[in-house]
């Protein structure tokens, strides 16, 4: 392992166990990063970025989450193996290495305590302060999220969706984590709102070096923020590739597919191009590639063979058996 | 016979607060041809959903004009109102609240023409419903399926189908698309476009995302704080934005592309309450080219060139 990577998943697993059916939600899920590199996992509802992001934190409720082999996975982050981890170590992790900013910034903080007391929460925890020296960096924080201090004091609902939104961001960062992951931090908010926090975002990232994982559905804030992409689907990352590299030269019908799917607002389009049927149900999926029953170039092996990851170019992978060598 | 279905004329819609009284739609004016696609677009409490429902009347409107084929419906009586009601329909944005949980979907999508009495034997309703499910795309095979069955872009059709069985002419598509996937959002745009030639609707379509009004509109109608700032054609708006808020809004889309760059016009502040709002330009607080006479004056919407309107001192000098 190199010192420049950060992270690396290797075949991770995990399935929720139900009365209904097992939901395979992660599926043989490899994934790399970089120190100050932010990637963005993009897909729609349902292909696993949210249980990938709670299963890298070590927060799937179990009963009834299950990482299926075990031993065979790995999420090794700075050179530990997370899931080796103690309950009691991974509590250490979380909140000063790793982070993670919530889509909902009405539910992820507490009504009944002042925000400036919710951002000393985090760093009395991790850091050896007095609780003076807490609130006071607790206010530096909204300083530098953009909120005045007068303001320190007061409780979540006296907040705008933005606002809240900016005091989580300071929660995340609090501890100048290695590794910030971001689970749709602007899908609740308005567009010129997004755009505030999508530049504090950014010049923080800058300012601090931190690694981040931006989890989206918006091809659009990938190609802002990020600096790499991962496409996933059913559970697993069908293409990865450098930004730039995916978004002129996307390969995965499925990328493709969703590409046509957004309306284009420099270009005038008579129809959109969507991708045929539904995501597939993740208690029963599709043999071989699970996207081949939606796919308009599927071949009668991809309905039993499951493709592999190829490489068509550098830092660019994509599992389909139409690149197959 | 003229083109114009719909005409609103100094429409305005307060609600009593106890801080007083909040002007959701105040002061709006906006036609709507035959055939045609008015994009509503604006942010969270703007009042284009408001704007939705005020022109059904399934709001009361405080005051103003709703001219729908030349006459005020603001004014109608009961038995013109139910005419207009088979008229006008509405698809809202959350296919999870909108459908009762307790009805299968063809009992949903029967109960307009129910109410109306519009077949006087069963066997003609339950053709029209199975006509109505295949117009929209879903399998008759769920005629007897449960709204929390079905995944949202399915429900979403059932919306649709229910909003045509009493063949309207006016549809109110309020946020129609937002609650959906991408890939399936595509699906119900292309068959909302499909449905308009078909049957020649007019639709005001509401949405606060401007790449879905800009495929779907022939006009925009740009809304900040309960007032149109900037009404046009569709590509105008695009090309070439006139009012501040309209070029802050349009620079703030992350565009889905690696080779666009776009200047980027941050702004400073949320939208403010609109209760009791002050005199002069709404947007005033945030604006970025802001006059001392915006402050007090508030700017009309005038027609700047032929068809592009716009209500901005700094445009209209």
């Amino acid at each position: 392992m190199n010192n420049k990577q950060l992270l690396n998943i290797q075949n991770l697993n995990i399935h929720y166990v139900t009365d209904d059916g097992t939901v395979r939600a992660v599926n043989g899920l490899n994934l790399q990063l970089n120190r100050g590199e932010s990637i963005g996992l993009v897909g729609e509802t349902g292909a696993g970025k949210t249980t990938t992001a709670l299963g890298i934190m070590g927060l799937i409720p179990d009963p009834p989450g299950v990482f299926v082999d075990k031993d065979n996975a790995k999420i090794e982050f700075d050179g530990e193996n997370l899931l080796e981890k103690s309950e009691s170590d991974m509590r250490k992790v979380r909140g000063s290495k790793i982070s993670m900013i919530f889509q909902d910034p009405m539910t992820s903080l507490n009504p009944v305590i002042p925000v400036r007391d919710q951002i000393a929460e985090v760093i009395l925890l991790h850091e050896k302060v007095t609780a003076k020296e807490a609130l006071e960096k607790a206010e530096k924080m909204l300083d530098l999220v953009g909120i005045r201090r007068e303001r320190a004091k007061d409780y979540p609902h006296q907040f705008s969706g933005g606002m809240r939104q900016r005091v989580v961001i300071a929660i995340a960062l609090a501890c100048n984590p290695e590794l910030l992951i971001a689970d749709e931090p602007t899908t609740a908010l308005d567009v010129t709102i997004q755009a505030q926090v999508l530049e504090l975002m950014k010049n923080l990232k800058k300012e601090f070096n931190t690694s981040m994982i931006m989890i989206t559905h918006d091809l659009g804030i990938v190609a802002e923020i990020c600096d790499k992409v991962a496409i996933m689907y059913a559970g697993s990352v069908v293409e990865f590739a450098d930004k730039y590299e995916l978004f002129r030269n996307p390969k995965h019908p499925y990328t493709i597919g969703l590409f046509g799917s957004i309306p284009d607002i420099e270009k005038d389009e008579d129809q959109l191009k969507p991708i045929k049927g539904l995501m597939p149900d993740p208690t029963d999926l599709p043999t071989g590639c699970p996207f081949h029953p939606r796919c308009d170039m599927a071949k009668p092996e991809c309905s039993e063979v499951e493709p592999g990851s190829v490489q068509v170019a550098e830092n660019h992978s994509v599992k389909c058996l139409l690149y197959k060598n | 016979m003229s083109k114009v279905l719909l005409e609103v004329k100094n429409l305005k819609k307060y609600f009593k607060t106890k801080r007083g009284p909040l002007h959701a739609v105040d002061d709006i004016n906006f036609t709507i041809n035959k055939g045609e696609t008015l994009g509503l677009v604006g942010e969270s409490g703007c009042g284009k959903s408001t704007t939705g429902r005020v022109v059904l009347r399934l709001l009361e409107a405080t005051g103003g004009e709703v001219l729908f084929n030349g006459q005020n419906m603001l004014d109608f009586k009961k038995k013109q109102m139910a005419e207009f009601r088979q008229d006008a329909q509405i698809v809202f944005q959350d296919p999870f609240a909108s459908l009762n949980p307790r009805m299968s979907v063809s009992e949903i999508i029967k109960e307009p023409l129910v109410i109306n009495k519009t077949f006087d034997n069963k066997a003609d309703v339950t053709k029209r419903v199975k006509e109505l499910m295949d117009t929209v795309g879903l399998a008759t095979r769920l005629e007897n399926a449960y709204p929390h069955e079905l995944d949202g872009g399915r429900r979403q059709r059932i919306g649709i189908a229910r909003a045509l069985a009493l063949n309207p002419s006016f549809i109110v598509q309020d946020e129609p698309v937002s609650a959906l996937d991408v890939s399936i959002q595509a699906q119900i745009l292309n068959l909302m476009d499909d449905l308009q030639k078909e049957l020649k609707l007019t639709y005001l379509f509401i949405s606060h995302d401007l790449s879905v009004i800009k495929h779907v509109s022939d006009n925009i109608a740009i809304m900040y704080l309960g007032k149109i700032v900037e009404m046009s054609d569709y590509a105008s708006v695009f090309k070439n934005p006139l009012h501040p808020y309209t070029k802050a809004l349009l620079s703030a889309i992350p565009v889905p592309s690696v080779d666009v760059k776009r200047e980027r016009i941050i702004l400073e502040g949320d939208v403010p309450s609109p209760i009791n709002p002050p005199p002069g330009c709404r947007f005033y607080g945030r604006c970025y080219e802001r006059l001392d006479k915006c402050k007090d004056n508030t700017p009309e919407l005038i027609e700047v060139s032929k068809g592009r309107w716009c209500a901005c001192h700094v445009v209209n000098k």
